[in-house]
C-alpha cells in the first residue's frame, strides 16, 4: 500500500510507542511502588512507623505535657494466637522512655512464627513516636502452647504537635510461619 | 492493488486486514458484549426490584455487579469506539487503510478469547470475580475466588489488544494523512481518538502492572498489597486509579469526537471553536493523570492531599465546560433538524453535563465522605458512561450507518429508540441520585425499606432501557437487509469531511491514491 518512506515512518512511530508502553509497565514496578513507600515514610502516611530502631538523642523530659498512649491489638485473618497489651493505656511525658509489654500465646500444637505490624492513629503522630526497642522489629517464634512477653520501649518526641493529646498504637499480629523471612526490610516493620 | 472485493466465507473475517471489515467485527463484538453486560444489569435490577432476596444469592449478585462493570467497560464501550476508529479514521484522513493492518487483525481476534476466559469464570467452582470492577486488594487477592487467575489473564489480553489498537491508530494518524491534511485540519473525531490512543498507551500498561502484581501476590509469594509481608492494600488503589482515571476519559473522549461531528452537520454550521475543542481535549487528557486519588478520599489521606486532589479535579470542569459551550454555540442560530443522531447528540450534551455536575459534587472532598460508595456515585458515572459513551455511540451508528451500508435506517424506529432510551435511562438513574444521597450503599443485593419505591422505579426504567436496545438491534439488522438504498455520497447534506466524498456505500478499498483535499471538506 504505502511507499517505502511511509512504511519506515510507521515503523519508527510504532517502535517508539512500544517502547513507551514497556516503559509505563516498568514504571509501575520500579517507580510507583518504591515512590509510594518512600512518600509514606517521609510524610508518615497510613500511620506507618519508621521501621528503624530509634537512636536516643540527648533530650530532657518535658514534664509540662502529658500524652495518653493507648495500646490495641488484633489478629490478622485466621491467626490463632492470643495477643494483647499488658496495659491498655499509659500516660507519658514527651521525651521520657517508657516500657510496656504485649503478651502473646501460641495455642496451637506446633511452633509458629508471628510478625506484628504497627499502625499509629492519628497518622500525623507517627513521625513523633520513636521506638527504641520493639518486638515488631523481628519475627517472633513461639513454641507450641507457650506464652511470651514481648517488650516495647518508646519515646514520644518533644516536638509532637501541641494539638495531639493522645496516640493510639495498634499492632496486628500476622502468621508468617510459612514465609519466615531474613530480609531485614520486611522484618523491620 | 486492483479493485478486488473481499474473500468469501468465514476466512474473509478470520484473515482480513481491511479496516472496514475489522471495524465491523469490532462493532458487532462490542454489541454482543453490550447485550451480555446488559443482561447482567437486568439481573441486578430484577433482584433490586423489591427489598429482600428474591432471585439470586448475594454471592452471585456480587459476581453480576463485577462482571457488568468489566464487560461494559472493557467489552462494550472500548471495542465499540475502536471499531468506529477503524472504520472512520482512514476514511476521514484519506488513508488507504490502517498503518499496521495485520496487527489490526490480531488485536481484534485476541479479544473474543479474552472475554471467553473472563465469562467462563462464572461456571467455575467458587464463581467468577466478585470483588467489583475496581478489584481492590485484598478482596481480589487474599479473599478472591480461585477463578481470579483467569480474570487476570483476561485483563492482560484485553490490555494487549487495546495497546496494539492504539499504536495502530497513532501510527495511522501520524503517517498516513492525505497531503494537505495538517494536524489542525483533522476532523475532531480523529483528534479525540489521537489523544485517547496516547492515554491508552500510557495507562493500559499500568493496569497490566497492577494485575501482574496481584498475580504475583496470589501465586508467587510476593506482598505488594499484603500487609503481612510489608506491603500495603492502599497501594493497589493508587496504582488502579492511576490507570482508572485516565480510563474514564478514554471512554468518553471519542464520544466527544462523535458529537463534535454530528452537531455541526445537523446545525448546518461549522463547529463554533475548532481549536479550543482540540486544546480542551488535550487539557482534559493531561489533567486526567494528576487527579486519581479523588476516588480514594476516604482511605486516610492527609488534608493537603485531599485539598490538592479536590482542586485539581475541579479544574477539569474548565476544559469540559469549554466543550459544552462549544456544542451549544454551534447549535445557536443554526438551521437545526432533529434526525436520530442529532437527538442522541443533544441528549448527550444535556445528560453528560448533568453527570459532570454530579462529578463536581463528588470532587468536593468533605462532601464526598457522605457520597462515597453510595448510589449517588452509581448515578453519576452512569450519566457519564451511558448517556455519555453509549448515547454518543448510538449517535455514531445512526450517523454513519447509511454511509457504511448504502441503506437508510428507519427514521421513525430510530426516533422511537431514542425516546424510549431517553425516558428509560432517566427513569433508571435519576432516582439513584436520591437513594444515594439518602445513604443507600452501592453493590448490595438488599436494602432498607425506605429505598423501595425509588428502586422499583429504577428497575422499571432499566427494563425499558434494556428493551429499547433490542429495538436498536432490530433497526440495524433491518437497515442492512431491507433499508431504503441511498447512493448520494453526502448522505447528510450538512456533513463535511473526506468520508462524504466517497461513493455510498464505499468500495472495499478506498483512497488507494491520496485524495485531493478541497477547502470545503476541511475542518478547523
Amino acid at each position: 500500500m504505502a511507499d517505502q518512506q511511509t512504511q519506515a515512518a510507521v515503523r519508527r512511530t510504532s517502535f517508539k510507542l512500544v517502547l513507551g508502553a514497556v516503559a509505563m509497565f516498568a514504571f509501575v514496578f520500579v517507580v510507583m511502588v518504591p515512590l509510594y513507600n518512600a512518600l509514606c515514610d517521609v510524610l508518615g502516611l497510613n500511620g506507618k512507623t519508621n521501621g528503624e530502631r530509634y537512636r536516643v538523642v540527648e533530650a530532657s523530659v518535658d514534664t509540662s505535657r502529658e500524652i495518653k498512649v493507648r495500646f490495641a491489638a488484633s489478629n490478622n485473618e485466621d491467626m490463632s494466637w492470643g495477643f494483647r497489651p499488658q496495659t491498655g493505656m499509659v500516660v507519658v511525658n514527651p521525651g521520657a522512655a517508657t516500657t510496656i509489654n504485649y503478651i502473646a500465646t501460641n495455642p496451637e500444637e506446633r511452633s509458629m512464627v508471628g510478625q506484628a505490624i504497627p499502625s499509629i492513629v492519628p497518622s500525623e503522630a507517627a513521625p513523633y513516636f520513636h521506638k527504641t526497642e520493639c518486638f515488631c522489629f523481628n519475627q517472633q517464634p513461639l513454641e507450641a502452647g507457650k506464652s511470651a512477653e514481648l517488650g516495647l520501649q518508646f519515646i514520644v518526641d518533644r516536638d509532637l504537635p501541641a494539638h495531639i493529646q493522645s496516640i493510639t498504637l495498634s499492632y496486628t499480629i500476622f502468621d508468617v510461619t510459612d514465609r519466615v523471612s531474613t530480609d531485614p526490610d520486611l522484618a523491620a516493620r | 492493488m486492483g479493485d478486488h472485493g473481499p474473500a468469501k466465507g468465514f476466512s474473509r473475517w478470520l484473515f482480513t486486514t481491511n479496516h472496514k471489515d475489522i471495524g465491523t467485527m469490532y462493532l458487532w463484538f462490542s454489541f454482543a458484549m453490550f447485550i451480555l453486560g446488559g443482561s447482567f444489569a437486568m439481573i441486578i435490577r430484577a433482584e433490586l426490584f423489591q427489598p429482600g432476596l428474591q432471585i439470586v444469592q448475594p454471592e452471585f449478585f456480587n459476581q453480576m455487579t463485577t462482571m457488568h462493570g468489566l464487560v461494559m467497560v472493557f467489552g462494550a464501550i472500548m471495542p465499540a469506539f475502536v471499531g468506529l476508529a477503524n472504520w472512520m479514521i482512514p476514511l476521514m484522513i484519506g488513508a488507504p487503510d490502517m498503518a499496521l493492518p495485520r496487527l489490526n487483525n490480531f488485536s481484534f481476534w485476541i479479544l473474543p478469547p479474552a472475554f471467553a476466559l473472563l465469562v467462563s469464570t462464572l461456571f467455575m467452582d467458587g464463581g467468577g470475580p466478585n470483588f467489583g470492577w475496581t478489584f481492590y486488594a485484598p478482596l481480589s487477592t487474599t479473599y478472591a475466588p480461585p477463578s481470579v487467575t483467569y480474570f487476570i489473564f483476561g485483563v492482560h489480553i484485553m490490555g494487549a489488544s487495546s495497546i496494539m489498537g492504539s499504536i495502530n491508530i497513532i501510527a495511522t494518524i501520524m503517517n498516513l494523512r492525505a497531503p494537505g491534511m495538517t494536524y489542525m485540519k483533522m476532523p475532531l473525531f480523529v483528534w479525540t481518538w489521537f489523544i485517547t490512543a496516547f492515554l491508552l498507551v500510557a495507562v493500559m500498561p499500568v493496569l497490566a502492572g497492577a494485575v501482574t502484581m496481584m498475580l504475583m501476590d496470589i501465586h508467587f509469594g510476593t506482598s505488594f498489597f499484603s500487609a503481612a509481608g510489608g506491603g500495603d492494600p492502599v497501594l493497589f488503589q493508587h496504582v488502579f486509579w492511576f490507570f482508572g482515571h485516565p480510563e474514564v476519559y478514554i471512554i468518553i473522549l471519542p464520544g466527544f469526537g462523535v458529537v463534535s461531528q454530528v452537531i455541526p452537520t445537523f446545525s448546518r454550521k461549522p463547529l463554533f471553536g475548532y481549536a479550543s475543542m482540540v486544546y480542551a481535549t488535550a487539557a482534559i487528557a493531561f489533567l486526567s493523570f494528576i487527579v486519581w486519588a479523588h476516588h480514594m478520599y476516604t482511605v486516610g489521606m492527609p488534608v493537603a492531599g485531599e485539598l490538592y486532589f479536590m482542586y485539581a479535579t475541579m479544574l477539569i470542569a474548565v476544559p469540559t465546560a469549554a466543550k459544552v459551550f462549544n456544542w451549544i454555540t454551534t447549535m445557536w442560530k443554526g438551521s437545526l433538524t432533529f434526525e436520530t443522531p442529532m437527538l442522541f447528540s443533544i441528549a448527550f450534551v444535556f445528560l453528560f453535563t448533568m453527570g459532570g455536575f454530579t462529578g463536581l459534587m463528588l470532587a468536593i472532598a468533605p462532601a464526598d465522605f457522605q457520597y462515597h460508595d453510595t448510589y449517588f456515585v452509581v448515578a453519576h458515572f452512569h450519566y457519564t458512561m451511558v448517556a455519555g459513551a453509549i448515547f454518543s455511540m448510538s449517535a455514531a451508528i445512526y450517523y454513519w450507518i447509511p454511509k457504511w451500508t448504502g441503506k437508510m435506517y428507519n427514521e421513525t424506529m430510530g426516533k422511537t429508540h431514542f425516546w424510549i432510551s431517553f425516558v428509560g435511562f432517566n427513569l433508571t438513574f435519576f432516582p439513584q441520585h436520591f437513594v444515594g444521597l439518602a445513604g443507600m450503599p452501592r453493590r448490595i443485593p438488599d436494602y432498607a425499606l425506605q429505598f423501595a419505591d425509588f428502586n422499583m422505579m429504577s428497575s422499571i426504567g432499566a427494563f425499558i432501557y434494556g428493551a429499547s436496545q433490542l429495538l436498536f438491534l432490530f433497526n440495524v439488522v433491518r437497515t442492512i437487509t431491507h433499508g431504503k438504498p441511498v447512493s448520494e455520497p453526502r448522505v447528510w447534506e450538512g456533513a463535511h469531511g473526506l468520508e462524504w466524498t466517497l461513493p455510498t456505500p464505499p468500495p472495499y478499498h478506498t483512497f488507494t491514491t491520496p485524495p485531493d483535499l478541497k477547502e470545503s471538506e476541511m475542518h478547523g
